[in-house]
């Protein structure tokens, strides 16, 4: 706390990590040089399925510079496969929930079929990147090209081509979920409607690619890998297992990560090759992505097809739901079945809808593999259960936001207990929240139903479409297994937290810094954030899943508690008093009604320490560091209401956001300005998801996405306004009352958009149900249904 | 490959003589032979903008030029904005409106920013949008970025001094 006592969490500091980043002083992966460091270079497939004849590495290996050339078939006599997932559910859900999973391991780089455009089947260490590139266009391919399988649908059909022989299927997973008897409640239901919502792939596309660079130390058989992931320990734990060698042998860094948004989440094959090259080598070797591998070797996300089946009563009242989804998953499947279960866990979202049946089945195709992308399976279900709302209300000639009103979930309704499973196997209970308060306000912002439809019946009558559209979400945030955290108190009386979480951009030196300055009454300046390094922690998860501020937020504080008592007890010593009697004072420790009666952190530090003339009291051990490993019970539920207001072009289709609303919650805030940039950024990937971005391919399974000019980021001049308004439920499921935010507002603009345009286009009677809407989607639309 | 070249040129200020083959691209040079790592490459084909620099004083992608180009040339990169530990006007205003967050497109988005407001002192929000819609970022959205340039602006037509007390 500051010396007037007010806290630092709830303010808006600045961030301490800016100034490196703003004069050019950050240090992102290919910043990063080492001494006699080599380049890797990856040859890539240039088809989407075809079988591997032979890879001629004859001329690549004689290249200037070279020093080594190796193919997918070498390599699989020396290095074992990837794992079939990185992240297992638990033994709760596996127990509780109907499920088959067929995952494949990926190799490091394919050595009897290629699976996707992109795959790499061969990779060249040279002395630069430019010798590395030239020696690897001198590789010859030799691949007899197999028939491409390029959807979801298709993947499933009888008879298509297998990607995976072994598995003698194209599934690589299943599983139904569920509550109640939709059979019965379907057939009673007096109004049914039944339509398809496929939710298109698009990808996380951070403006750094992804890199990695290792360093073997042959001494003592060590690899330091710096990798430009979220997920040093998984990295670490791969890495090891891959290559024989103890953990403790293996480190991972992070350093300034350019975005991650969940594709950084996992690990990939290079993560695990140039580690391997390093040590073959001797040398350190590195490999910085660029972006046309990005684009064809780096995960892509959503692709979901949807097939709803909704039942409802005469005033919009929910009755029933049925969902049977597909997911294209593309060539492997490294995260297994947590996207399609969030999907299906957030299904009904903010509404009481006593009946579902919901059955996802993923399949493998020859794309690139689909994982997690912020929002990680709930942009689809946002989509499907967003869209079903304004059809029923449409049906029934309601106001959408009255039927959202009618089927939600009211706050004295808080908790709530919904019936379905959490994907940590846990029954989910919205723990806090007012669903209806915060939709009022989102409408409001955008300045009121009421008046907005006056607005609309004006505009039309000029010959302009204006639509409203609203986009509703709740979103289990913090999952588990576990995040830790280690606080030390050094002998100069600063405090050194480090953690299994990383930052991508957060501000996480900022956020943590403010807790664990409350925490011990110091300064933010006075702590310092060691995150992203296996050596600082033995374990830990990583950042992904809007997790790291709740779960690290809570590992803080237990080990704060467990070492303020040491803490105190050693003062008690040196100050010759009762622990009891003493209270943390700015800087240091002090008896409570005595001013001046104190010791300083860095004194109590100093007794603390281990050896000759200590100040500990008998039975306190020596050293002042705790490690605490919080494991959350389960999620802690976020949600917002975003409202958009469009004006749509009928002629050419073009969209203008004129006004862009989110009332929005994540309980306790600890930096408002920094949650508000949290929200922003995820909004603009929502938007540019739905408008601009579509990862493309053709029927050969060609990638027609293959540059930055071909997918499409939102720039600047995209991008509305954009208005927020905050309510704060706090969660009462960890010490600090905070709910996780990262993802969340890439969560609910493609229902949103998707509602507005087809709310503005209502009079053509015109239906937005797939992803993207690009003006040529709308023209389209426009001209196949023309006005009755 | 094929021969070597030298060149010499002014990077913020200073002057550096460098050799390396004629195909060799300006980012790679400025990065890997003149140390300056704070320009980043995000597509090397010239849409994102993570590496614009000033060349000889306009706003140019440093990805699609050769360092040979800049044979003689006067460059300004991220690493020339500050004066000692004073913020530029522009950095101040990043940092105060919470305009980055990773700040891996944040050195193109600070030269195309003081590129733009070089031609266009006092811009509306829209033309703000369309002056930095050349350099892509994902984190923020641009809201806080479109702030942090009116701020800047302001300040250095010299209607208002940045507060230092909020570094």
């Amino acid at each position: 706390m500051t010396e007037h006592g007010t806290p630092y969490v709830g303010r808006s500091l600045l961030r301490r990590e800016d100034r490196r980043l703003l004069t050019g002083r950050g240090q992102f992966i290919a910043d990063l040089e080492l001494p006699r460091m080599l380049h890797a270079a990856f040859i890539r497939s240039p088809l989407a399925h075809a079988r591997i004849r032979s890879v001629d590495l004859s001329r690549a290996a004689a290249a200037p510079g070279v020093a080594l050339a190796l193919s997918g078939v070498e390599l699989a006599r020396l290095l074992p496969p990837l794992p079939d997932t990185q992240l297992s559910l638990p033994s709760k859900w596996t127990s509780r929930v109907e499920h088959e999973f067929h995952n494949p391991q990926q190799p490091g780089l394919a050595h009897d079929k290629v699976r996707h455009v992109g795959e790499a089947v061969a990779v060249v260490v040279a002395d630069s990147r430019y010798a590395a590139e030239d020696a690897a266009e001198l590789v010859r391919l030799d691949l007899e090209p197999l028939p491409a399988v390029v959807s979801a649908e298709a993947a499933l059909a009888a008879d298509a081509p297998l990607i995976h022989e072994h598995l003698q299927t194209n599934l690589f997973g299943a599983f139904s979920m569920g509550k109640g008897d939709v059979a019965a409640a379907m057939a009673g239901a007096p109004h049914r409607l039944q339509r398809r919502f496929y939710h298109h792939r698009y990808a996380a596309m951070p403006m750094e690619c992804r890199g990695v660079t290792a360093l073997h130390d042959p001494r003592t058989d060590s690899i330091t890998i710096w990798s430009a992931t979220q997920v040093v320990h998984w990295v670490r734990r791969e890495v090891a297992a891959i290559l024989g060698i103890p953990e403790a042998r293996v480190r991972c860094v992070a350093l300034d990560v350019g975005g991650g948004f969940g594709l950084k989440g996992h690990v990939y094959p290079e993560d695990l090759v140039i580690p391997f090259l390093a040590r073959r080598l001797g040398r350190p070797v590195r490999w910085i992505e660029d972006r046309h591998e990005h684009l064809q070797c780096s995960a892509h996300s959503r692709d979901q097809l949807h097939d709803v089946e909704v039942g409802f009563d005469d005033d919009g009242q929910i009755l029933a739901l049925r969902d049977k989804f597909i997911v294209d998953c593309g060539a492997w499947n490294p995260i297994g079945g947590g996207v399609p279960y969030n999907t299906a866990a957030h299904l009904t979202g903010p509404y009481k809808i006593d009946h579902l049946a919901v059955s996802a089945r993923t399949a493998a195709t020859n794309k690139v593999p689909n994982t997690a992308y912020r929002g990680a399976g709930r942009p689809e279900a946002v989509f499907a259960m967003e869209r079903i709302i304004d059809l029923v209300a449409g049906s029934l000639g309601l106001e959408p936001a009255e039927v959202r009103r009618r089927n939600m979930i009211c706050a004295e309704e808080m908790p709530y207990r919904p019936g379905i499973l959490y994907r940590d196997g846990e029954p989910i209970v919205y723990d806090s929240g007012d669903y209806p308060g915060a939709l009022q306000k989102a409408l409001d912002a955008v300045g009121g139903v009421t008046v907005f439809r006056q607005r609309q019946q004006e505009a039309r009558r000029q010959g302009r479409y204006l639509g409203l559209g609203i986009g509703f979400y709740v979103e289990g945030t913090g999952v588990g297994p576990f995040e830790g955290a280690t606080v030390r108190i050094e002998g100069s009386g600063k405090v050194y937290v480090s953690s299994g979480a990383s930052s991508q951009g957060q501000g996480m030196e900022t956020i943590f810094a403010q807790i664990v300055a409350d925490a011990w009454r110091v300064a933010p300046d006075d702590v310092i954030i060691s995150f992203a390094d296996t050596a600082g922690i033995a374990s830990g998860s990583g950042t992904f899943a809007s997790r790291s501020t709740v779960n690290v937020s809570a590992a803080l504080h237990h080990a704060n508690e467990r070492l303020r008592q040491k803490a105190f007890a050693i003062a008690a010593n040196l100050l010759e008093c009762a622990a009891a009697d003493l209270e943390l004072r700015d800087g240091g420790i002090g008896v409570v009604g005595v001013p001046g009666a104190a010791v300083s952190l860095a004194r109590v530090a100093h007794a603390a320490r281990p050896g000759w003339d200590h100040g500990r009291p008998q039975g306190i051990e020596a050293g002042l560091e705790e490690t605490y490993y919080w494991e959350p019970p389960t999620v802690t539920w976020s949600y917002a209401a975003h409202a958009a207001i469009v004006e749509v072009d009928r002629e050419i289709g073009s969209v203008k956001i004129d006004k862009y609303a989110i009332a929005h919650d994540c309980g306790v805030v600890v930096n408002p300005l920094l949650v508000e940039g949290q929200i922003a950024g995820g909004t603009a990937q929502g938007l540019g998801g739905v408008l601009f971005e579509d990862i493309v391919y053709d029927r050969e399974g060609q990638l027609l996405a293959g540059s930055l000019a071909d997918y499409m980021v939102p720039t600047a001049g995209d991008m509305p306004e954009m208005v927020m308004v905050h309510q704060h439920s706090r969660s009462p499921l960890n010490p600090l009352g905070v709910k996780g935010v990262g993802e969340g507002g890439a969560v609910a603009p493609p229902a949103a958009l998707a509602n507005a345009i087809a709310d503005a286009l209502a009079p053509f009677r015109a239906e937005f149900n797939t992803t993207p809407i690009k003006p040529e989607q709308i023209a389209e639309a426009v001209r196949q249904a023309p006005p009755a | 490959m094929s021969e070597i070249r030298e060149i010499r040129l002014t990077v913020n200020g200073k002057s550096y003589q460098g050799r390396c083959e004629p195909r060799k691209l300006l980012v790679d040079f400025v990065r890997e032979d003149l140390g300056l790592t704070g320009t980043h490459i995000g597509c090397e084909h010239g849409i994102c903008g993570a590496c614009t620099i000033l060349f000889n004083g306009e706003a140019a992608r440093s990805c699609l030029m050769f360092a040979v180009q800049a044979e003689g040339a006067e460059l300004l990169t991220v690493e020339g904005l500050a004066k000692g530990d004073e913020y530029h006007p522009l950095q101040q205003a990043f940092h105060e409106h919470h305009a980055l967050q990773c700040g891996y497109c944040t050195p193109g988005m600070l030269i195309a920013a003081l590129d733009f407001l070089a031609t266009n002192p006092a811009p509306t929000e829209d033309e703000i949008r369309e002056g930095i819609s050349s350099v892509l970022c994902r984190c923020t959205g641009y809201v806080n970025i479109v702030k942090a340039v009116a701020a800047a602006a302001e300040v250095m037509r010299g209607a208002r001094q940045p507060n230092p007390a909020n570094d």
